[in-house]
């Protein structure tokens, strides 16, 4: 097999004392809208607003992540195809991840939201900037 | 025959009754290891899988990666 990494990678549960402390994957909102490359802006806008959210991820039928739309993204013009005005390929990370490697990575890239995805690129869920910080702060 | 498996067939060998075996050392696997691994650090497999292991089932072993 690949080996525990690719496990991990994939977002499937394990055992040990690392699981006592949540994990990119473990806090990452699932229910993240998502959109695909030839819709319209200005509809999914409207989808992402009414489910309370002000950000969306961009997958193919796979739920292979291709692109992030935040906030400035979606406030671009309503006839824009999504392909037009995501931020291509973000950075994305592992489930596994711990949450102190994730705040410092979210601190240094300047990110609000990072697509969780397992190792062959599969959206698992976005993961808050505010998230992370709450979660910190309650496991001190 | 040894033979080289991806993680969903894992998991079907393991519903199946397979042993799953980690063999990287004590800390590694105490810190995290796949769900009812069986630990056999690397330098004890030989003297310890017959003890350890049983013949009748099926053994799928694993490390880090795939290095």
């Amino acid at each position: 097999m690949d080996g525990k990494l690719d496990w991990m990678a994939a977002g499937w549960p394990t055992e040990g004392t690392n699981t006592q402390h949540p994990r990119a994957g473990d806090i990452a909102h699932r229910d993240v809208p998502t959109c695909t490359l030839s819709e319209k802006l200005g509809a999914v806008r409207e989808r992402v607003k009414a489910a309370g959210w002000d950000a969306a991820v961009v997958v193919n039928e796979q739920r292979v992540v291709l692109g992030l739309l935040r906030s400035k993204e979606l406030a671009g013009h309503a006839d824009l195809r999504i392909e037009q005005a995501m931020r291509p390929a973000p950075s994305t990370c592992r489930p596994f991840v711990s949450l102190h490697e994730m705040a410092h990575f979210m601190v240094e890239h300047s990110s609000e939201s990072a697509p969780i995805t397992t190792s062959d690129g599969r959206l698992v869920g976005l993961l808050l900037q505010k998230d992370v910080a709450g979660e910190l702060r309650r496991e001190r | 025959m040894p033979e080289e498996i991806r993680r969903d067939e894992v998991r079907r060998l393991v519903e199946a009754g397979a042993q799953l075996v980690e063999v990287l050392p004590s800390p590694e696997y105490e810190e995290e290891h796949l769900p009812g691994a069986i630990h056999l650090p690397l330098k004890h497999i030989d003297a310890r899988a017959t003890e350890v292991l049983d013949r009748g089932r099926p053994v799928i072993v694993y490390c880090w990666d795939t290095a």
